[in-house]
């Protein structure tokens, strides 16, 4: 059994949300809606779902750039940032992250050899070792140091850019490394380019990878496991061979046939789900996907399924799949139930 | 590759320095401005005359008198030497209050912006109060209250100023503050002082100094004004704005005399914001 | 819309009690006792006694601030020191002046300011469009007081088409719409018109340019409108900024036309504030700057409003 390096318990974050001058009701999007997972060292989890379902923000919960309502970070048995446990300061060493935007996360004034040095000067390191370490990772990163230690970010290119984030991230010698996005715009040939990168580097660092996208190619190559969210919430997880093949719940079936299909055998005939996502200030009731999934019955409207196992470490939050549930059983009058329940 | 070698390593402020070489106006301008400080600058030593001296037989030569190449005033003075000196103050009155503005105005806004919340609200808020006066009467109305002087006037316009400087600075510093690097640098363990002083500082310092250069003439103009009213420098102290006000009494007799001192204070601001707008443009580049 | 409006009424009253909470500060900003300021120096001591008891001096700061807010709101705005009279009716005869000259250069300035930026936007690029950004760099450097002069030198001493002096024949501080008066108006409102003629040509010229550019207004050329039509939609989509820079403007004027009154004798709160500067009457000089910003902060607060009605966009943000 491989360590388990990250912990995430029960993390949530409501943003409030004023409706106007005069309403006392405070409102809030659940934007991370109590989830809980662990991440294998050595592994890499991939973590998807549509936008605004909540995976950046759990992105920037795990690096501490945005405080918690309630649950914990675990870093290797100790609780980030607790009285006893990780301190915050040697946390940002151990996990970096790369984010989407590959010019909005350089410092425009500042050379490339002087961002990558900055994060280890913070924490120490010599001014000179600090540029021999810039020198040394950008060539790891396979960028010529000395045609690029000295260049501002808008004398390179996309790609080049988010290598120079990339060699950021790895200037702390971190352990895990969030990656945001981080090649979602650039170009697909770039693209590939830089996922055999970020393999490479994953092998000779002996980096443990949150990859949040919601490319689902890109993530079925780069990913160990998977997790899918909806809404806040993690409706399926698992080996991603598993859950690409053997897709538990409708919500992933729906994403995974949405892909377009290479095979003109296999063209997609309609839309597999439609509409757009519910408001998050007022989720549903019951299951969260129930007002878009052609499977919902009524139980589905006023119960929360729970994750639950359907193979040794795939889980799926979903009635249909575990026959305890009472899904069987469930009247199909849905309309009745969830026009009840949701306002 | 030596040439692509030779593109990189330019500094942002290298780039826009390069860039300002390329304006034809601003250059003139920037000239222009040097030759009017120098002139102020090393006043004592290259003015014909003594700029206090007066002389009752003397007074409101014409132009191109053989002793005084741009004529005398009410007072029989030297106007050559009058404007030479009185452009050390009235250039005074044009860059102290706004350098410091800048500093006070940056600091301020650097800091509501990088707190944000509430602080910043509570800031902002009470700074707004200052905008509901026009800049002119909210400059008159403190210098008139603490009564004639340079040091008041100084004083007044640096207040006037300040709260435009801040808004500038924290709407920048807000702006910068929600880019990923500064959530990068965030990541990297480093305390607020040191994120402000590398990451925020450099972004937003260029936008509040191309504001602050804007109002250099702004500045002046309004300084000479006040003085121009009687609430800035005290005779017999040559000051631009002042010489105006003294030499209206000339504007039948000597009108082209009584008009010298504003044409100064006109020629100064234009090239200010001349070269201001030479610098905006530089600036503007793509960084 | 109305909770709009409601917001920025909201609004506008912290600021307002701020202004006045400076005006009144305005007096202690003034060396010395704040007595002095209020009393005539010369004044016999039982007279100050008792005014140092009318204006509730003897009381702490905040309580003074508060019955001098409840006075001001009644429309006391005390007694000017060198006249005798209430400052309330002399400032008010002086703002109506002030407000007219600022009016008419303001009416000059934003016309005109619009009509050249739009050309200038248009044609960008063309000798027009030069004319236009020389003029208005003219318009924003020029020392006002001294164009001022330079305005008399010329059309008053050499020319003498205009008079030069005051608000009327005959120094009358009386305005009336009649020839003899606006002959008295021309030159002081040239004068003063051309910051705002030059802010706004810049202003308008930036907006026109910028909107040509637009892919909307490409779509609407594509689509083989009318220059006519597209004026319409360039000019709706311009008009909320213009119409917040020229109040702004306009109130601009109303501080910024101290010097100009003060260049031309005009009767107006310039030339009143440059009086009761000298005589040292603060009374007076609190008086007049209370109620230019009040009615700064009301023009604002009317731009506000307004906005929203030409650009729906504005009332949701």
């Amino acid at each position: 059994m491989t360590p388990i390096i990250l912990q995430v318990r029960n993390l949530k974050k409501y943003f409030p949300v004023r409706a106007n001058l005069f309403s006392r009701e405070q409102k809030f999007v659940h934007a991370v809606d109590d989830i809980s997972f662990n991440v294998t060292k050595g592994r890499t989890l991939g973590i998807v779902g549509e936008s605004g379902c909540g995976k950046s923000t759990t992105a920037r919960l795990i690096a501490n750039l945005m405080p918690a309502d309630s649950g914990a970070i675990i870093f290797n048995g100790e609780g980030v940032g607790e009285i006893g446990g990780l301190e915050l300061k040697s946390f940002r060493k151990k996990l970096q992250m790369v984010f989407q935007d590959s010019f909005a996360s350089l410092n425009p004034r500042l050379t490339i050899s002087e961002t990558i040095s900055y994060g280890p000067m913070v924490h120490d390191t010599s001014k000179e070792d600090a540029h021999l370490q810039a020198h040394d990772l950008l060539a790891k990163v396979g960028l010529d140091p000395d045609l690029f230690a000295s260049r501002y970010p808008h004398e390179l290119s996309g790609g080049q850019r988010q290598r120079v984030n990339i060699a950021r991230a790895l200037a702390f010698n971190p352990e895990v490394v969030i990656l945001d996005e981080a090649v979602a715009a650039l170009d697909k040939s770039v693209q590939a380019q830089v996922l055999n990168l970020l393999q490479d580097l994953k092998a000779e660092f002996e980096l443990t990878y949150l990859f949040i996208s919601h490319d689902l190619h890109v993530v079925h190559y780069i990913s160990d496991d998977v997790m899918v969210m909806y809404l806040g919430q993690i409706v399926e997880m698992g080996p991603v061979e598993q859950v690409y093949s053997e897709a538990a719940h409708p919500y992933t079936r729906a994403l995974l046939s949405a892909i377009p299909s290479m095979d003109p055998a296999h063209r997609t005939q309609k839309s597999p789900i439609t509409g757009d996502p519910p408001n998050p200030i007022h989720p549903p009731s019951g299951c969260r996907f129930h007002d878009r999934c052609e499977h919902a019955r009524a139980i589905c409207a006023s119960l929360v399924p729970a994750l639950m196992p359907v193979q040794s470490s795939h889980v799926v939050a979903c009635h249909m799949n575990h026959p305890s549930s009472g899904y069987e059983t469930s009247g199909s009058d849905v309309q009745y139930a969830s026009a009840g329940a949701t306002r | 590759m030596s040439s692509r070698a030779r593109i990189s390593g330019r500094s942002y402020w290298f780039v826009v320095f390069h860039q300002l070489k390329h304006e034809p106006v601003a250059l003139f301008s920037a000239l222009l401005l040097l030759l009017i400080f120098l002139a102020a600058i090393f006043a004592p030593w290259l003015a014909p005359s003594d700029p206090y001296a007066t002389s009752m037989i003397h007074r409101l030569q014409p132009i191109g008198s053989p002793d005084h190449l741009l004529g005398t005033d009410e007072l029989g003075r030297d106007m050559l030497s009058r404007l030479m000196f009185g452009g050390r103050l009235s250039l005074l009155m044009g860059v102290a209050p706004v350098f410091m503005a800048f500093v006070i105005g940056t600091s301020i806004g650097l800091f509501a912006g990088y707190v944000g919340g509430k602080i910043n609200m509570i800031i902002m808020r009470m700074l707004d109060v200052f905008y509901a006066f026009p800049s002119v009467l909210l400059a008159v109305a403190i210098s008139g209250a603490l009564g004639p002087g340079m040091m008041n006037s100084l004083f007044a316009l640096t207040l006037v100023f300040i709260p435009q400087l801040v808004r500038v600075a924290e709407s920048v510093t807000t702006q910068v503050r929600k880019l990923d690097y500064i959530e990068a640098a965030r990541m990297s363990g480093a305390r607020s002082f040191s994120i402000i002083r590398v990451h925020v500082l450099g972004n937003v310092l260029g936008p509040v100094f191309v504001y602050a250069t804007g109002l250099l003439s702004v500045s002046m103009i309004l300084g000479s004004g006040l003085s121009f009213l009687g609430l800035g420098v005290k005779p017999p102290e040559p000051e631009w704005g002042l010489m105006l006000n003294t030499l209206r009494s000339a504007i039948f007799k000597e009108p082209l005399i009584a008009a010298l001192p504003g044409a100064m204070i006109f020629v100064t601001s234009i090239a200010f914001n001349l070269l201001a707008d030479g610098v905006r443009s530089a600036m503007d580049i793509k960084r | 819309m109305f909770f709009y409006v409601l917001r920025r009424l909201l609004y506008a009253i912290p600021i307002a009690l701020g202004v006045t909470l400076i005006s009144f500060l305005l007096v202690y900003l003034a060396p010395g006792d704040p007595l002095n300021a209020i009393a005539p120096s010369d004044a016999p001591a039982e007279t100050i006694a008792a005014l140092k008891v009318a204006y509730g001096l003897d009381k702490p700061l905040p309580m003074q601030y508060g019955l001098w807010l409840l006075r001001a709101v009644q429309g006391d705005l005390g007694v000017s020191i060198a006249s005798g009279r209430p400052v309330a009716a002399e400032v008010l005869t002086a703002v109506r002046n002030t407000l007219v000259l600022a009016g008419i250069a303001g009416a000059i300035g934003i016309f005109f300011g619009c009509l050249l930026g739009a050309l200038a936007g248009y044609w960008h690029g063309s000798w027009i469009d030069r004319i236009a950004t020389f003029l208005s760099v003219i318009g924003v450097s020029v020392p006002h007081y001294w164009l001022g002069m330079v305005l008399t030198i010329i059309f008053s001493t050499w020319l003498a088409w205009f008079p030069a002096m005051g608000a009327g024949p005959g120094g009358s501080a009386e305005w009336l719409w009649d020839y003899a008066h606006m002959r008295h108006l021309v030159l002081p409102a040239i004068t003063l018109c051309v910051i705002p003629l030059g802010i706004i040509t810049r202003t308008v010229r930036a907006l026109v340019a910028d909107m040509l550019d637009q892919e909307f207004v490409i779509a609407l050329r594509a689509r083989g409108l009318s220059n006519a039509t597209i004026f319409k939609h360039v000019a709706k989509n311009t008009a909320p900024t213009v119409l917040a820079v020229s109040g702004l403007q306009l109130g601009y004027l109303m501080g910024g036309s101290i010097l100009v009154e003060t260049v031309f004798a005009w009767p107006g709160t310039g030339f009143l504030l440059n009086t009761a500067i000298f005589q040292r009457d603060i009374p007076v000089l609190q008086g007049t700057i209370l109620i230019l910003c009040m009615f700064f902060v009301a023009l604002n607060l009317i731009v506000d409003i307004i906005q929203p009605l030409i650009d729906p966009r504005m009332a949701r943000a």
